[in-house]
């Protein structure tokens, strides 16, 4: 589903990313973790297009298709989710409208037909049900006035609805106590299929004992300097990430 | 072409005859130019009796003494008075397009993104076609309607004919004809515009909107409004339209004047997307109106509600006058400027009877090289017991070139006043462009929903249909501000 190439990244002019290579197959869950600053964040909005973020080298594929020369909301439109480790609030726009309005705009972009209000507000009830989501939480303004807990389950509920092929999960524990971090874990839980893939992108092993890898790869120094199974992640959680730090 | 001549012709005639809402067809101009002949000349046309004449040409020669005002912070080049027509014949079908394939292919775009009907397209392009008669049944059943309730909605120049006593008792009593130099000039060549009276304890049962809309003609430059809400009674007004109007006249200087008695309530309403001029401002219209409101009696209420995202230049406070005791006065405000557009735009609300209270609400807009301003008074009076007023202020920018600015002005002569200004300037942030993209909205589109959102406080206000198109009319205002 996705294939990294030697990709090299810089931001501001400096290098971050100094050739990673990645490949994740469909129905694969793949964990990346690494210190602070490795370049975690880096690779997930190079990977979604963020402006700021440069590509100097390397290709970047996704179901076969090259991204590097897409919009953001094209790359979304391709089925490119990123769950924001800090979801942003838009003041005076109700949580329904901004969903609705990704959706039909994905769809556009597939060349699918709109949902109309009846056919949209069925379908988003049937996700908060899913993930146990109060409807109330659809009227209120996007994450604004949100606790850490309810922007994280926002963003599944946004992932729920908009159904995307792949889904990067930036630092989702971060700002979350274990309460609210096993209910956003079951909420992602719950949104795995065979036919999608999830990159979770974590500094600690605590969330990944609810959101359960197929493969770890520790990131350090712009690359990635260890992969294995999930075992690999309590190895770390014991020995730490001193012995990659400077492995450059 | 002689078939649309005449089916033109018949259209207004009908008009004219059944439902006296459309101008009277003239056959002459009046020459180019500004003096007490053209003012005679414009009365004498619309049979005016001599106490309007008088009061016209009073307003006249105090115009020539009136310095322009110059306290606004908007930039443009001296207006030539001489270098205009004060009266002209409505234009002959022959130079109005065809069709639609003959109309400006962006203007039709933006009707396209409104939702306009295609019926309406023609007629707010000026197509020479007979789509007038569609909505002339539809305005004689609003007129039935209206008729039954008792309530009077006609032109001015209807009104001075047939209701001379309300029009000379009202006209000019919250503006007076010397209030200043465009209000000023407006009394003095006034061609048309409208009169609504609602009488006692009634509530006019429709917006007076969607008639207004189909039917309005071309009331030129020089508007003037009257709307009088007798005890009791309750009437919305909506005023304008989302898609940019067709005009060949720069200057538009028009006044609107609210009269509330007791426990009545006024709702003006205005969308104004006037040509705004290219994108270096040229050829835009130059909008200096005049708007203010008299809660005269006990318990009433004026709220005014606006969405400016056209003209070149935007001069325009929309006032409220708290004279009866327990009086409300209410003003919420979109004001949106992209490229080199320049809006002044705010309120006043003077306290002056018991217990009035007052809300402002202003959002402002500033995109591309544009400037925007909110200027605003509140004034209480020493004889205000109890007042209250609530202000806030709100400004967005997009971009690095444009202007944002807030110029509040607050006098309290009363010790027990209580008032509130709150104000905020953001900008709108490259995080949540991103986010809404990351989403799949792709720029555009997340500029006018983060916009939208900006403004949803005062986008509430309008009227549900229009409401809608406010909305998308707020994206379509800022296309190509960013990126």
């Amino acid at each position: 589903m996705l294939e990294i190439k030697n990709l090299h990244a810089t931001v501001d002019g400096k290098a971050i990313l100094k050739g990673i290579d990645l490949s994740i197959q469909a129905g694969e869950v793949h964990a990346i973790m690494g210190p602070n600053g490795s370049g975690k964040s880096t690779l997930s909005y190079i990977l979604t297009g963020r402006e700021g973020y440069e590509l100097t080298e390397g290709e970047i594929l996704f179901k076969g298709k090259d991204l590097r020369e897409m919009e953001p909301e094209e790359r979304a439109g391709e089925g490119l989710f990123l769950a924001f480790q800090y979801p942003v609030e838009i003041p005076g726009v109700p949580n329904t409208t901004f969903l609705k309005e990704a959706l039909n705009a994905i769809r556009r972009y597939r060349g699918e037909d709109e949902l109309d209000a009846m056919q949209f507000v069925k379908m988003v009830r049937e996700k908060t049900k899913l993930l146990g989501i109060n409807d109330e939480m659809l009227k209120r303004a996007v994450n604004v006035g949100f606790s850490g807990g309810e922007k994280k389950r926002n963003e599944a509920l946004q992932m729920a609805v908009l159904e995307p092929a792949m889904a990067i999960l930036d630092e989702t524990d971060s700002g979350l106590d274990i309460d609210a971090l096993k209910t956003v874990a079951n909420s992602v839980n719950l949104l795995r299929k065979p036919e999608n893939a999830m990159l979770v992108i974590t500094h600690y092993q605590r969330l990944l004992e609810y959101i359960v890898p197929d493969r770890v790869h520790v990131l350090a120094d712009g690359r990635i300097q260890r992969s294995g199974g999930k075992e690999l992640a309590l190895e770390l959680e014991e020995k730490g990430y001193a012995e990659f730090a400077g492995a450059a | 072409m002689a078939v649309t001549v005449e089916t033109v012709e018949q259209v207004q005639a009908l008009d004219k005859y059944k439902y006296g809402f459309v101008t009277e067809i003239e056959t002459d101009t009046a020459p180019k130019g500004l003096g007490e002949d053209i003012v005679r000349f414009i009365s004498a046309k619309k049979n005016e009796p001599q106490w309007l004449l008088d009061w016209r040409l009073k307003a006249y020669r105090h115009w020539l003494t009136m310095p322009e005002p110059e306290w606004a912070k908007v930039q443009f080049p001296p207006i030539d008075y001489q270098d205009a027509y004060y009266y002209s014949a409505p234009k002959s079908p022959d130079d109005a397009p065809k069709s639609l394939d003959e109309v400006d292919p962006k203007l039709l775009e933006t009707y396209e993104k409104l939702g306009i009907p295609l019926r309406e397209q023609e007629k707010l392009a000026g197509v020479a076609v007979d789509a007038v008669f569609d909505s002339v049944s539809v305005a004689t059943t609003f007129k039935k309607n209206l008729e039954e309730v008792g309530v009077i909605f006609c032109s001015i120049s209807e009104a001075v004919q047939k209701h001379p006593e309300l029009v000379r008792k009202y006209m000019g009593s919250v503006v007076p004809y010397g209030d200043n130099k465009h209000s000023c000039l407006n009394s003095a060549v006034f061609t048309d515009g409208s009169f609504v009276y609602i009488p006692k304890g009634v509530r006019c049962p429709m917006e007076l909107s969607t008639y207004f809309r189909i039917n309005a003609e071309n009331t030129g430059q020089f508007e003037r409004t009257l709307i009088i809400a007798d005890e009791g009674s309750y009437v919305s007004y909506l005023e304008g339209c989302t898609a940019p109007m067709r005009d060949e006249h720069q200057l538009h200087a028009a006044v609107v004047e609210l009269i509330a008695l007791d426990d009545a309530e006024i709702k003006y309403s205005t969308v104004q997307n006037w040509y705004p001029g290219d994108e270096d401002g040229k050829g835009g219209i130059y909008n200096f109106v005049t708007k203010r409101g008299a809660c005269r009696g006990r318990n009433s209420k004026i709220s005014w509600t606006q969405v400016e995202t056209g003209s070149a230049i935007t001069w325009k406070y929309p006032s409220c006058i708290l004279q009866g005791d327990n009086s409300v006065g209410e003003f919420y405000s979109i004001a949106i400027t992209n490229n080199r557009q320049q809006a002044d735009t705010g309120t006043k609300m003077i306290h002056l009877g018991k217990n009035t209270r007052s809300r402002i609400i202003a959002k402002g807009i500033s995109a591309g090289r544009s400037d925007s301003t909110y200027r605003g008074l509140v004034r209480i009076s020493a004889k205000a017991e109890g007042a209250r007023n609530f202000t806030q202020c709100d400004s967005l920018l997009i971009g690095d070139r444009c202007g944002a600015h807030t110029v509040p002005y607050i006098e309290s002569k009363n010790r027990n006043a209580i008032l509130e200004h709150e104000a905020t300037t953001s900008r709108i942030s490259e995080d949540q462009l991103f986010y809404c993209r990351q989403r799949g909205i792709p720029e555009e589109d997340a500029v006018a929903l983060v916009v939208n959102g900006f403004c949803r406080e005062v986008l509430q206000q309008l009227p549900m249909e229009f409401a809608v198109e406010a909305q998308k009319l707020v994206g379509i205002s800022l296309e190509g501000s960013v990126g």
